[in-house]
């Protein structure tokens, strides 16, 4: 008995571990220097638990096969070691505060530099992302580069001005609001997001970066896309019974398709 | 010497005769405590029973199950599961499985029964008080039950209820379920808390003589700090239940910000609430809640591996400090489950550091396990290889805490089924290995029978194999960035490019397997109780607590009058020079070792 419960629990440690060397299932390509570093801190995750979750396994299932009933030999009675004790006691505790302290410093790239810099910047592209059920609503500021006033009473889904955007104020006028995110590659985005209901959550695994969209709340997520290409947008935050079909796609572009894009979109508005 | 000290007077309730007063308004602690155990066996299977609907809808969405619509109407008209059906599923699910299953058996039901015995108490400290629990708690599942059979189905807010989604119906499209979940959850809160007062003065007040904390049976410790646990985190949920149920029928706006527009129609009569508040307040018991769920079962695991490895637990003194450490730590990560949600980096980070540092009472618990196995002598009863089984997967559930605990990590995991693979493994199925665990090794003193060895073991291979195919996979899902929560995958095009749907396929395959196996157990159960062979003795495991030195089933006040002193801590197992390998806590030295002039 002994030794079957040993190699099924070696069998199930092994059959764990094997897909995260293989990477048969593997989050998608990152295309941001932020997600690529978060992936770093991930694979140093893996290694870490990696070893200690093998190890635990191996010492439990070592344990059960050697020291099973009918061995010979008696049981030696040991009600404990403080020396071990202490040792291991001490290695869990550089290994997992050692490994939060390693990722900070992404994690005060990605929050806190954004806190830092809110003055507007001649480059960044910035876009408004608001939730409802069960439709993102991606809105630009136009050629002003000034978003209009939103007014409450003014939304109208059927009349195509989901936002209540003021469409009277000089600000709001060429406001873009489109259902899909295009941006240009190599620029540094900032969205902006909000709700217009209940929880959504903005999430692009390409990105590696996610944030509730709450209502009555505003919150800014940053990211610098460094590869062209069309990507998903999926919502992770329970919203209702649409949930599961709430996406829309993120258009990375070069700047020049970009520009044009832009064009076409003040075009169908004039 | 005599075993026994002087007899004393302690039980106040004599012994009922009626039906009615003996077995279902109970005041003794052990009939209170096998009536939590059905509780909880009823709700666990009605629990399984709708994620085995759920394991379906995410496999066949369009599969029409004739017997489905004409069970649910409304939820599967023409037997085709509506997305709202699942999430509704989900919910109850969640709800079902975290309050009714995993804190009412552990502790309500194992440490009601269990605690006065290995204490040597008569009773719990407040008979009345724990009928009272109990019944409250009952009434809280009955609420629950109703919100099936309300206007417009169960509540699909998820069993964390996150306003606005829970806080207005025209988000939801349900009417009376959520109010009737609130309703459900403020019982079971007020249940709780009882329960948790009388927990915590029974273990401080009625010890036996000799009975020291530090030589409580660590199954006693779990349920003390459980019940510490219980009574800081359920008055905070009572209160957030609460208010959400103001915010829903009286026009109040705790949770609710101004200027919503819900399909096109705006909110009125709202303005000024917070959703995240609710999401602090809800934490706050949340996170705490796990360690009320998984705590019994560490003490459980603890005390059944030391007395079939038949070894002292290796570092007693430790495990009581890392205890006491997951359950004071439990109280300060709550922000950990908010990452994501816009809190201020800061705190985030703070939530980080203090999450990372339960790991390190979490493996010392696990070394000190694997401490004591080594150099013992096993005996593999079944009691014994399902506290194996929770050792292997408090290891393997607790190690993705690790990944979940950074926010930086968290950005690919957050509400994704990585999460779901970790709180499934740690909180469910362990805390459930822990009382499959504690109803083998404490049934014959229960019943006065054995459970069946034979179906014990097929059971287990089944079932640890089952939930480790059911969960494993999970993670990667986690791993291609699947959001949970979602009816299907079908929203979603990189899910099934990445693969999505044949791991769902294979979860669902090996979940219908070892959902069927839990039948086994459940047989078992029932027929052991008529059927089973006759416990040998009282001690039929050779143990060393309290509960294994008196008749079986025990008498009405445990220990007719006659409570025992205790000499000695509660793992004396292979003490050199002693008669037998074990020496129960009520044996004095001159019992264990002989007359004392031979050393």
């Amino acid at each position: 008995m002994g030794f079957v419960l040993a190699l099924v629990i070696w069998i199930i440690c092994l059959a764990l571990s094997i897909p995260f060397v293989t990477k048969t299932w593997w989050p998608p390509e990152p295309i941001t220097e932020h997600a690529r570093a978060v992936d770093d801190q991930f694979l140093l995750t893996c290694v870490v638990t990696g070893i200690i979750f093998i190890l635990a396994h191996l010492a439990l299932g070592y344990a059960v096969w050697k020291f099973r009933g009918n061995r010979a030999g008696s049981v030696s009675y040991v009600r404990g070691n403080d020396r071990w004790e202490f040792l291991w006691t001490a290695a869990a505790t550089v290994l997992f505060v050692g490994l939060t302290f390693m990722g900070y410093t992404m994690w005060a790239e990605a929050r806190f530099a954004e806190a830092r810099s809110m003055e507007p910047s001649e480059d960044r592209v910035i876009v408004e992302v608001t939730g409802q059920q069960f439709v993102w609503n991606m809105r630009y500021p136009g050629r002003d580069g000034k978003f209009g006033p939103l007014d409450v009473n003014q939304i109208d889904d059927t009349l195509g001005n989901p936002l209540g955007v003021d469409r009277s104020h000089v600000d709001g006028k060429d406001d873009v609001i489109v259902p899909r995110m295009a941006v240009p590659v190599n620029k540094e985005i900032e969205v902006v997001l909000r709700s217009k209901d209940v929880l959504h959550n903005f999430f692009v695994p390409e990105l590696r970066i996610k944030l509730d969209t709450v209502p009555g709340l505003v919150g800014t997520l940053r990211f610098k896309p460094d590869k062209v290409g069309t990507y998903e947008i999926a919502c992770s935050e329970l919203c209702g019974l649409g949930h599961y079909k709430m996406r829309s796609y993120l258009d990375v572009k070069e700047q020049g398709d970009y520009d044009q894009w832009l064009e076409e979109q003040y075009s169908f508005l004039e | 010497m005599s075993e026994v000290a002087e007899y004393v007077e302690v039980h106040r309730h004599p012994e009922p005769k009626s039906f009615l007063w003996k077995y279902v308004f109970s005041l003794d602690h052990k009939v209170i405590g096998i009536q939590y155990l059905l509780l909880a066996i009823v709700a666990v299977f009605v629990g399984m029973g709708l994620s085995l609907l759920m394991r379906m809808r995410l496999v066949w969405p369009a599969e029409s199950f004739g017997w489905l619509g004409a069970l649910f109407p409304v939820g599967a008209p023409d037997g085709i599961m509506t997305p709202e059906f699942y999430l509704a599923m989900m919910t109850m699910h969640g709800t079902i499985m975290v309050f009714m299953v995993l804190t009412t058996a552990p502790q309500g039901g194992f440490g009601n029964y269990i605690l006065p015995i290995q204490i040597g108490a008569a009773d719990m400290a407040f008979p009345r008080l724990n009928m009272l629990s109990f019944w409250t708690t009952f009434l809280s599942f009955c609420a629950l039950m109703m919100a099936f059979f309300s206007a417009g189905g169960a509540p699909i807010s998820g069993w964390t209820g996150y306003p606005p989604l829970s806080a207005l119906d025209s988000a939801q499209i349900v009417e009376n379920g959520q109010d009737w979940w609130i309703i459900s959850i403020a019982l079971f809160c007020v249940g709780s808390l009882l329960g948790a007062l009388n927990f915590i003065v029974t273990t401080l007040e009625l010890r036996t003589k000799g009975l020291t904390m530090m030589r409580l049976p660590l199954t006693c410790w779990t349920w003390f700090v459980t019940a510490i646990l219980g009574l800081l985190a359920f008055g905070v949920l009572l209160a957030a239940g609460v208010l959400l149920l103001l915010d829903r029928n009286l026009g109040t706006s705790f949770f609710i910000p101004g200027g919503l527009v819900i399909n096109d129609i705006p909110v009125t009569g709202h303005s000024g609430g917070s959703p995240i508040l609710w999401q602090h307040l809800f934490w706050f018991f949340g996170h705490p809640e796990v360690y009320i769920a998984i705590l019994p079962g560490m003490g459980v695991t603890s005390h059944i591996l030391s007395t079939f490895a038949r070894k002292p637990v290796f570092g007693y003194k430790a495990m009581v400090y890392a205890v006491c450490a997951i359950g004071g730590l439990g109280f300060v990560v709550w922000g950990h489950h908010m990452f994501m949600s816009g809190m201020s980096p800061y705190s985030a980070f703070v939530f980080s550091v203090l999450t990372m540092v339960i790991g390190v009472p979490s493996a010392i618990k696990t070394f000190n396990w694997i401490g004591t196995l080594w150099g013992s002598k096993i005996r593999f009863a079944t009691p014994m290889l399902y506290s194996i089984g929770f050792v292997s997967l408090f290891v393997t559930g607790g190690i993705s805490g690790i990944f979940l605990g950074q926010p930086t990590v968290d950005f690919l995991f957050h509400d994704g089924y990585f999460v779901v693979a970790h709180f499934h493994l740690i909180m469910g199925v362990a805390a459930i290995f822990g009382m499959f665990a504690g109803l083998t090794f404490w049934f014959p003193k229960m019943f006065g029978r054995m459970m069946s060895e034979g179906i014990g073991r097929v059971h287990f291979w089944l079932t640890f194999i089952g939930v480790y195919a059911i969960f494993g996979p999970m993670h990667y899902l986690g791993l291609i960035a699947h959001p949970r929560r979602y009816a299907e995958t079908t929203g979603v095009d990189y899910l099934a490019a990445a693969g999505a749907n044949e791991i769902h396929y294979f979860i669902t395959v090996a979940a219908i397997i070892t959902i069927t196996a839990q039948f086994l157990f459940l047989f078992n159960f029932l027929w052991s109780l008529k059927k089973g062979q006759k416990a040998p003795s009282d001690n039929p495991w050779e143990a060393t607590t309290l509960e294994w030195a008196i008749p079986t089933p025990p008498p009405h006040d445990n220990f007719e009058g006659k409570i025992p002193t205790v000499y000695r801590g509660p793992y004396d197992f292979s003490v050199p020079k002693a008669k037998r390998d074990y020496v129960m806590q009520c044996n004095s030295d001159e019992m264990a070792f002989g007359p004392a002039s031979s050393d």
